[in-house]
């Protein structure tokens, strides 16, 4: 990570994607650095997730590219979906949540370590003969769950189904599994929705650790402006499909054209 | 009660009158060939019986589901002792059906106290703990009986025969369980990987010559290269889909084995299929020039329960690897990608998973057992054809995967038990015993989804159970 | 010519049957998103309730053809129905929202228990029909090859053109297509503007089967047997056919059922008719494999 300190991690330049005649994202460009956190926000339907889904893999973007850089360049806009986690180390949450939710919650860190651990497994081969080679790296892939679960304090928790974690813990169980996968570049989309105040300050303190701790560059959605303001360096503004303004915060929130798309209509964000 | 009981009556009559209407033209009007043309057997009598039965059957649960006990107890006792009593009825099965609505409503009338008990037990420390060691145990002792039954006193012929036959539905009740069961991909073609299993080895022993042991690892790579085959371009697609696409190969493998007869035979099928040698030795009166029977080897007299005995244990021994396989494959990084995938798909992706490549090794490892047993049935039967490896077969082997519940090992075998030995032993079942497998799916989708046994074991653990209080 | 003419009537007399039975596929997919495993089945009771109906006409002494068609079609429409009706209310309504096998599975077993159900109450034996319209009509002869159009396939071609006709208004133009539609689009906000969404649902399956029985009682009289096993192949065709269309869509499924007709009969006239089955499934692999929209289906776009 020390490579790229002032460089970009990511790049996307004129990335456009229509669904029928719907143009839900229109030439936008910008970029974000490692180890930084950059938050994309937006009205409702401004594309922000349309974003995330073509930089990872989800949506073929109908134009535009996506760069992720650093020792090694990906063109991410030309690999499939899972490559993308696998090979380009970008990883994700959902809006939604979608946890392996019969699974426990250790076992989700561990579907997380798959490509690792398979490879360890030898295709499954030394694993099914219980070789020490195999054992050594699952234990490996447990004391790494094992560390985020004490992050996120959930190692009470940890033999039990996901689903059945309340709200709060699933959110910070599937950023857990995200940082599992030992990404370059960790996309969260909405990760405050839903949360309450205290719960919302600690994903604050969660995210401000992976930027310093794990040096993993963020690129987050959302609409919680009281999250965005105090711990992104950086925010891009999206509005019917077309960038808007983007910068540091502080310019972010005084830019008169974010104020009349955005702040100016709903001074609260539009979930308030 | 009096006030509700309008509403009741109505909803019970409404309930009749569907019957009604569902049965008219299929149960009242019996069309019988006579040679020259179609003639009716009138079967209104029975209808009307059946639709009474259904009238009353509909009220007692409607009773029992708010709770009125008495009225419901009265209604199922009723019902079951008319159903046993010398009532001349048109047809023996209406006797059963009314016996049989008579203890369902009783049943119904006891569930919910019966549920809160079995609640009580199963949160209780004590019966968690219980049921941890209780399937341990029941798993060990369910072994040793396996192991120990061609030697109890009642392994006639006929209970050998069926505990073969047992035994092959439930190892390929446990091959599916590893592509519905734990990556959650329907299978409804099952049974052709099976027919490729059983033509390897009837083509492979009676055009070349090989013996059965040289062959069960190749049928199982050649299923194994099937489903890889059909899988590749299939598995992209979603759920239901691909159920239809397997189904349709199913049948396009059942239809060439039909059609080709220079490969296949075609519909006369291969016969004169050698049964699996031990160590060389065969399982016959006399040994051809060469070679020495078992009997000779072993130096005991001869009889023909020792190819039955002997095919018993070679069926065992391959369902405990299935098993065996199953349930240290489940711990692998695989194994719980497979899990993954049924679960969310997306999020597999995300985390950089391959799909494709996973459901594929799924799909090849349940075809593989699936070629195992299917060589395995060919050197029971030395006959095969195509007629053994219908949709039916599919059928009955999800439904055994279904009621026991998916993923869980020891509910197959439960009901492998429950649904092919019961028809067998009582035969007059056989002829409603695919109404039985076609009901028990829909009813358990409906009120037990997670199947018999529902439990699912943690593939591991961080904290390690404490063993008992 | 003469021949490929021949053959050519036969198809589309075929093709119409099979888009009647595709109908139903479409629709229930389009509204609950699922593929309806007992369609074929509920085509075969269909089958089953015309041959008996028109055994009753005639011990009621109906003789007149076109008396006994009508009279039989209404009969066999309605009560095939009720089939419909039940099935979505005891195999899937009870599971909406459960984990995404299980009406799939819901569905398998209700195949089986309708299958071995009519097998139990009929027979397994095959049953010839009395033909009920005889005769037809000589278009042309060449190649000393009569090609005859007989007024059985007319009356199919008819009938499934009406019907279909009729089908497309019902969805276009009345309240109870919009709220299908609705439902197609979002259950969820259908159901919080005051549209039944059970009713509709049920609804759609009372049409598909409705459409089945025509089918079925048009299959029992052009092929002049019935079995409890036809719906197992006529539905996996039917699907394929609905899938070759673009499921979902009504014109699809008709257009569908044509090609799939066309297929098997060119199939079975000019290749071999051992293989003609493997021909469809075939179709169906392939089209689910590069154009799993088929036709004139909408591409799906997954929200993530």
């Amino acid at each position: 990570m020390t490579l790229q300190e002032s460089g970009t991690l990511i790049e996307v330049e004129h990335l456009s994607m229509r669904f029928g005649g719907l143009v839900a994202v229109d030439d936008v460009s910008f970029a974000a650095r490692p180890r930084e956190i950059t938050a994309i926000i937006g009205p409702n339907g401004a594309g922000k997730t349309t974003v995330f889904n073509c930089i990872t893999g989800f949506y073929k973007p109908t134009a535009g590219r996506l760069t992720l850089r650093g020792e090694q360049e990906f063109l991410l806009e030309r690999m499939l979906g899972h490559e993308i986690g696998q090979k380009a180390k970008v990883a994700r949450t959902f809006q939604n949540i979608r946890l392996f939710p019969g699974m426990t919650v250790l076992e989700n860190l561990l579907v997380a370590q798959h490509n690792k651990l398979m490879r360890a497994s030898g295709m499954s081969i030394f694993g099914l003969l219980g070789l020490k080679r195999f054992r050594d790296a699952e234990r490996a892939a447990i004391d790494k769950a094992r560390g985020w679960l004490e992050r996120i304090r959930l190692v009470v928790d940890a033999d039990r189904p996901a689903g059945e974690l309340p709200y709060g813990a699933q959110r910070r169980l599937e950023i857990a599994r995200a940082m599992c996968t030992d990404p370059r570049l960790l996309c969260l989309d909405e990760p405050a929705a839903g949360l309450n105040p205290r719960e919302s300050a600690e994903l604050n303190e969660l995210l401000v650790s992976i930027r310093d701790r794990d040096g993993v560059g963020v690129l987050l959605i959302e609409h919680d402006m009281s999250v965005v303001m105090r711990i992104s360096d950086h925010v891009v503004v999206l509005d019917y499909g077309r960038k808007i303004a983007d910068g540091p915060p502080d310019a972010v929130r005084n830019d008169p054209a974010v104020i009349r798309a955005y702040l100016g209509t709903a001074v609260d964000g539009p979930d308030a | 009660m009096a006030g509700r009981l309008p509403a009741l009556l109505k909803d019970a009559a409404l309930t009749a009158l569907v019957a009604a209407a569902l049965g008219l033209f299929i149960v009242g009007f019996k069309t019988r060939d006579i040679g020259q043309g179609l003639f009716f057997d009138y079967q209104l009598v029975d209808l009307a019986i059946a639709v009474a039965v259904i009238f009353f059957g509909r009220l007692g649960l409607q009773f029992a589901s708010m709770g009125l006990k008495w009225p419901s107890f009265a209604l199922g006792t009723v019902l079951g002792a008319v159903g046993v009593s010398p009532i001349q009825m048109p047809s023996t099965f209406l006797h059963w059906f009314v016996v049989i609505a008579g203890v369902l409503i009783i049943l119904r009338t006891i569930w919910p106290w019966a549920n809160t008990a079995i609640a009580t037990v199963r949160h209780s420390e004590r019966g968690k703990a219980f049921g941890r060691r209780g399937a341990k145990w029941f798993g060990a002792v369910l072994l040793v009986a396996a192991v120990a039954m061609p030697f109890a006193p009642f392994a006639d012929q006929k209970t050998m025969d069926l505990a073969v036959l047992i035994l092959t539905y439930v190892m390929l009740g446990w091959g599916l369980n590893i592509v519905v069961g734990l990556a959650g991909l329907l299978d409804l073609g099952y049974v052709a990987f099976y027919a490729v299993g059983a033509y390897a080895y009837a083509l492979l022993s009676t055009q070349y010559g090989l013996g059965f042991w040289a062959v069960l690892p190749l049928a199982g790579m050649f299923a194994a290269s099937f489903g890889l085959l059909l899988g590749f371009p299939v598995l992209r697609l979603r759920g239901d889909y691909l159920a239809i696409v397997t189904m349709g190969f199913g049948e396009i493998i059942r239809l060439v084995l039909l059609n080709w007869v220079d490969l296949s035979n075609g519909p006369a099928g291969i016969g004169g299929i050698p049964g699996p040698t031990f160590f060389g030795a065969v399982f016959a009166e006399t040994a051809p020039t060469g070679r020495q029977t078992f009997a000779e080897m072993m130096n005991i007299p001869f009889s023909s329960n020792q190819r039955l005995i002997y095919l018993y244990y070679i069926i065992l021994l391959l369902a405990l690897i299935t098993n065996f396989f199953t349930q240290r494959i489940r711990r692998l990084p695989v194994g719980r990608a497979w899990e993954a995938l049924r679960e969310d798909e997306t999020a597999c992706k995300a985390l950089g998973i391959n799909p494709t490549n996973t459901k594929l090794t799924a799909f090849a490892v349940g075809a593989m057992f699936a070629g195992f047993a299917g060589s395995f049935f060919a050197a029971k039967q030395r006959f095969i054809s195509p007629e053994s490896f219908s949709f039916i077969e599919s059928a009955i082997i999800l439904s055994i995967v279904v009621l026991g519940g998916m993923g869980s090992q020891i509910g197959v075998v439960l009901a492998a038990v429950l649904l092919i030995g019961l028809p067998e032993w009582f035969r007059d079942l056989g002829a409603y015993r695919m109404i039985v497998f076609g009901l028990a799916m829909v009813l358990i989708m409906a009120f037990r989804p997670r199947g018999l046994i529902a439990h699912r074991e943690p593939s591991v653990r961080l904290h390690p159970v404490r063993a008992g209080p | 010519m003469a021949y490929f003419s021949q053959q050519l009537i036969n198809a589309i007399t075929l093709g119409a049957i099979y888009g009647l039975i595709a109908i139903g596929y479409t629709m229930v997919y389009g509204i609950i998103g699922m593929i309806n495993f007992a369609h074929g089945e509920v085509f075969m009771i269909g089958a089953f309730i015309s041959l008996i109906g028109f055994m009753i006409c005639a011990g009621l002494g109906i003789s007149s053809a076109p008396v006994a068609i009508l009279l039989v079609l209404l009969t066999a429409m309605a009560f095939t129905a009720v089939y419909g009706w039940t099935i979505e209310r005891t195999a899937y309504r009870p599971l909406r929202g459960s984990f995404k096998l299980a009406p799939l599975i819901s569905a398998i077993g209700m195949s089986i228990l309708l299958q071995n159900y009519v097998q139990l109450a009929q027979g397994a034996r095959p049953k010839p029909a009395a033909s009920v319209v005889q005769g037809g009509y000589t278009l042309f002869s060449a190649d000393g090859f009569d090609v005859r159009v007989t007024w059985l396939q007319i009356i199919i071609v008819v009938v499934t053109v009406a019907l279909m006709a009729g089908f497309s208004w019902l969805i276009a133009k009345t309240p109870l297509g919009r709220q299908q539609r609705a439902c197609e689009q979002d259950m969820k906000m259908a159901s919080l503007l005051g549209v039944d969404v059970d009713r509709t649902i049920s609804l759609t399956f009372v049409m598909g089967a409705a459409l089945a029985a025509v089918a079925g009682m048009m299959f029992m009289m052009y092929y002049g047997v019935v079995d409890f096993f036809i719906g197992f192949l006529a539905g996996i065709k039917a699907f394929t056919a609905a899938v070759l269309g673009g499921i979902g869509s009504l014109p699809g499924a008709m257009l569908g059922g044509l090609l799939i007709g066309l297929i098997e009969v060119f199939w079975a006239g000019y290749f071999t008719s051992e293989y003609k089955d493997v021909a469809v499934f075939a179709i169906l692999v392939l089209v689910l494999i590069f154009r799993p929209t088929g036709l004139l289906g909408k591409p799906e776009i997954e929200k993530v």
